[in-house]
């Protein structure tokens, strides 16, 4: 079998507030292979974001071995880490994070600012407006992120993402601030890169997101409480333990959302 | 780590559009900047249009001229440098005359106060210079009527006298349109016959005398009516400006020849040449320069504090974008340095605003009549210190908000409402 581009071996994350002592991971271990699409659902509190940022080398876990397409990321400095983000990883927020006064060219091409390999102006250019034509905005390069839907920030959020072709594709939440028929537009863009051949890892409280994955991890209390292929997931989701809660979480996100 | 020349580039366009989103707040921050500057930039350039005006006038005086004045030594007991050994004396003129090469004239001029009469107007107390003939060409100062006094006047101790065009004023000298030429004078009780009329002095450089009016006479007429305490001094004219200092070196060696001056005694006189007025002027105006940029050093201070300020307000407004960029892989450095470029971007905005400022101050110096300072302009090196400087401001006081931006946690910053 091919070597998995993560490996997560014992993973675990210790914050400490005052004198409170909080444990948001409590040893992960985790392999995910090149081309997968994966889920990684569980209430809230349950330790996914604390997860997507270790795994997208924005924070080091407290203990635990962390391998990212051979390399041992877990033991690496900040600008090593600096260089990995910029070049292997690409990151979707569920609130977009566009600059403001930027154009959705410039807010593309904002990875190669901090990358020595970007290549001359017209080259840089010509690479972020190759991503957005990927994402379907080759007409929107000049708008700024108010003059863009919701859909399309994302977009333009997902376009930066893949720019430098990262390993590894992270979402936390990327549908959150959507609505259903965006949220199914930017799903199927997803689904489009990941069949291009991009590993794409998604954090959701939606089992319709989930159901779009190809593989779903839950969390609990900082530890896999399963890992499932996408289908067995959605037969056995009404057993597991906190799908009430993911249901109420989700009940009211619709609520707010309303 | 290794950043790109396109890095440099976006983060400085980048900070053009950050002021120019912010210009109100910008444009105030940077006041104290563009105030220290342009005040500075107006002081320098109304030094430097002081100095070429000054120097231009020291050049038509002359360069070649040279003074001597009795000098007792510092820090050398009186007993043996009494005033009377550091007196000039004529002697010592006719020597220097005698023996040195490169002087071309010389003249002594001795001062002596007298009661001045002619048939109308009495002065008291004015004063009444004793020159020799060489005394024109020395001083440059040509005779506007009549003629300068000769050879034979000096010799035979004629009774005859040159005055300005002050003193005929003065004196109601001008009847029947003489100009003064051919008339009488009375000085200390002796008949003159005023022989010439030599111009006026513009104002003097340093001299704050209220009468203009100036009365010479044939040195050996003054040096009969002197007696007790009088001031002497020689002006000597080199045969041209490059042998100055040569004709300054020999008047010193036949000076100290004639007084018997033992290797290692001090001097006790001083030849000054023009030149040296001239440093004394440069000396004086770099004080000057120096002060303010004293001044402009706290306005800097006070501008760049404003940065700071404004700068950590920028950092704390921005900290989710910090965040993002951090996260798709800029480093702790290229925060760091985009920080700075936006402080230093804005202070040296705010330094050459200042400049076109100070630049059309400095103009508008030139055009106050009677200020002397038509020739006022900013001079490059000015211009160059202004930035640097404005830049320096912008690194200093941009350092500590930088530094905060750049060590933000990206997760936490990215978490920031
Ligand atoms: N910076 C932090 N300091 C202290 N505690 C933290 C910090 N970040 C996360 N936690 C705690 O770690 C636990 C896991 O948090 P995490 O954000 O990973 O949950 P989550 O699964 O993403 O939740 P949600 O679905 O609400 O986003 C929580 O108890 C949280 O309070
Ligand atoms: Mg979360």
């Amino acid at each position: 079998m091919e070597e998995p581009i993560i490996q997560l071996r014992s993973i675990t994350k210790v914050y400490r507030v005052g004198v409170e002592t909080i444990h948001a991971l409590r040893g992960v271990d985790l392999d995910i292979g090149r081309n997968e699409m994966v889920a990684i659902m569980g209430s809230s509190g349950s330790g996914k974001s604390t997860l997507m940022n270790t795994l997208g080398c924005l924070d080091r876990p407290s203990t635990g071995e962390y391998v990212l397409g051979g390399k041992l990321v877990s033991a690496m400095k900040a600008d090593e880490l600096a260089l990995v983000r910029n070049e292997e990883i690409g990151f979707v927020f569920q609130s977009f994070e566009l600059l403001p006064r930027q154009t959705a060219l410039e807010n593309v091409e904002l990875p190669l600012l901090y990358s020595a390999t970007g290549g001359s102006a017209s080259a840089r250019r010509r690479r972020a407006l190759e991503a957005l034509q990927r994402v379907g905005l080759g007409k929107r390069v000049d708008h700024r992120p108010n003059q863009l839907s919701g859909g399309q920030k994302q977009r333009v959020a997902i376009a930066r993402a893949i720019l430098n072709n990262p390993r590894i594709l992270m979402a936390d939440e990327p549908t959150g601030n959507l609505d259903s028929a965006t949220t199914t537009e930017i799903l199927a863009l997803f689904t489009a890169l990941n069949h291009g051949g991009q590993t794409i890892i998604i954090v959701t409280h939606e089992n319709d997101v989930a159901a779009h994955c190809r593989r779903v991890v839950r969390l609990r209390d900082g530890r896999i409480l399963s890992d499932l292929p996408a289908e067995e997931d959605a037969e056995v989701a009404p057993y597991v333990a906190g799908a009430r809660e993911t249901q109420r979480a989700q009940l009211e996100a619709q609520g707010a959302a309303a | 780590m290794k950043l790109s020349g396109f890095f440099f580039l976006k983060s400085v366009s980048m900070a053009l559009s950050q002021i120019w989103a912010n210009k109100a707040r910008s444009f105030l921050t940077a006041l104290g900047i563009i105030v220290g500057v342009a005040s500075v930039t107006a002081v320098i350039a109304a030094l430097t249009g002081l100095k070429a005006k000054v120097l231009s006038e020291f050049e038509s005086v002359g360069a070649a001229r040279l003074y001597v004045f009795p000098n007792r030594p510092d820090n050398a007991p009186r007993t043996k440098f009494p005033w009377e050994k550091c007196r000039l004396n004529v002697n010592e003129a006719r020597a220097i005359m005698e023996q040195c090469p490169s002087v071309k004239g010389i003249s002594p001029i001795v001062d002596v106060p007298m009661s001045v009469e002619s048939d109308s107007e009495l002065i008291e107390g004015m004063s009444v210079s004793g020159i020799w003939p060489a005394w024109h060409d020395a001083v440059g100062r040509k005779v506007l009527r009549g003629r300068p006094f000769s050879a034979i006047d000096v010799d035979t101790a004629r009774q005859v006298a040159l005055v300005n065009q002050a003193a005929v004023d003065e004196l109601k000298l001008d009847r029947e349109g003489s100009g003064g030429v051919g008339e009488y004078v009375l000085l200390g009780g002796r008949r003159f016959l005023v022989v010439g009329v030599v111009e006026t002095l513009q104002a003097r450089m340093f001299g704050m005398n209220s009468s203009q009016a100036e009365i010479f006479v044939p040195f050996s007429v003054a040096e009969k009516v002197l007696s007790g305490w009088y001031f002497m001094q020689f002006v000597a004219l080199a045969r041209g400006p490059e042998v100055a200092e040569e004709a300054q070196a020999e008047i010193e060696y036949v000076m100290r020849r004639t007084r018997g001056l033992q290797p290692g005694d001090p001097d006790t006189f001083r030849v000054a040449a023009i030149d040296q007025y001239i440093n004394q002027f440069k000396s004086m105006a770099a004080g000057v320069t120096a002060i303010a940029g004293g001044i402009v050093g706290i306005s800097l201070l006070v501008g760049g504090i404003g940065i700071m300020n404004i700068m950590l307000v920028s950092v704390s407004e921005r900290t989710r974008e910090i965040g993002l960029r951090k996260a798709v892989g800029a480093t702790s450095t290229a925060i760091l340095l985009q920080f700075l470029l936006e402080a230093v971007t804005l202070t040296v905005l705010g330094g050459m605003v200042g400049l076109v400022i100070g630049k059309a101050m400095a103009i508008g110096l030139t055009l106050i009549p009677g200020a002397n300072l038509e020739k006022a302009d900013v001079p490059i090196w000015a211009i160059a210190v202004s930035l640097v400087f404005s830049a320096g401001v912008g690194v200093a006081f941009g350092m500590f908000p930088a530094i905060k931006a750049s060590r933000l946690d990206p997760i936490e910053a990215l978490r920031h409402e």
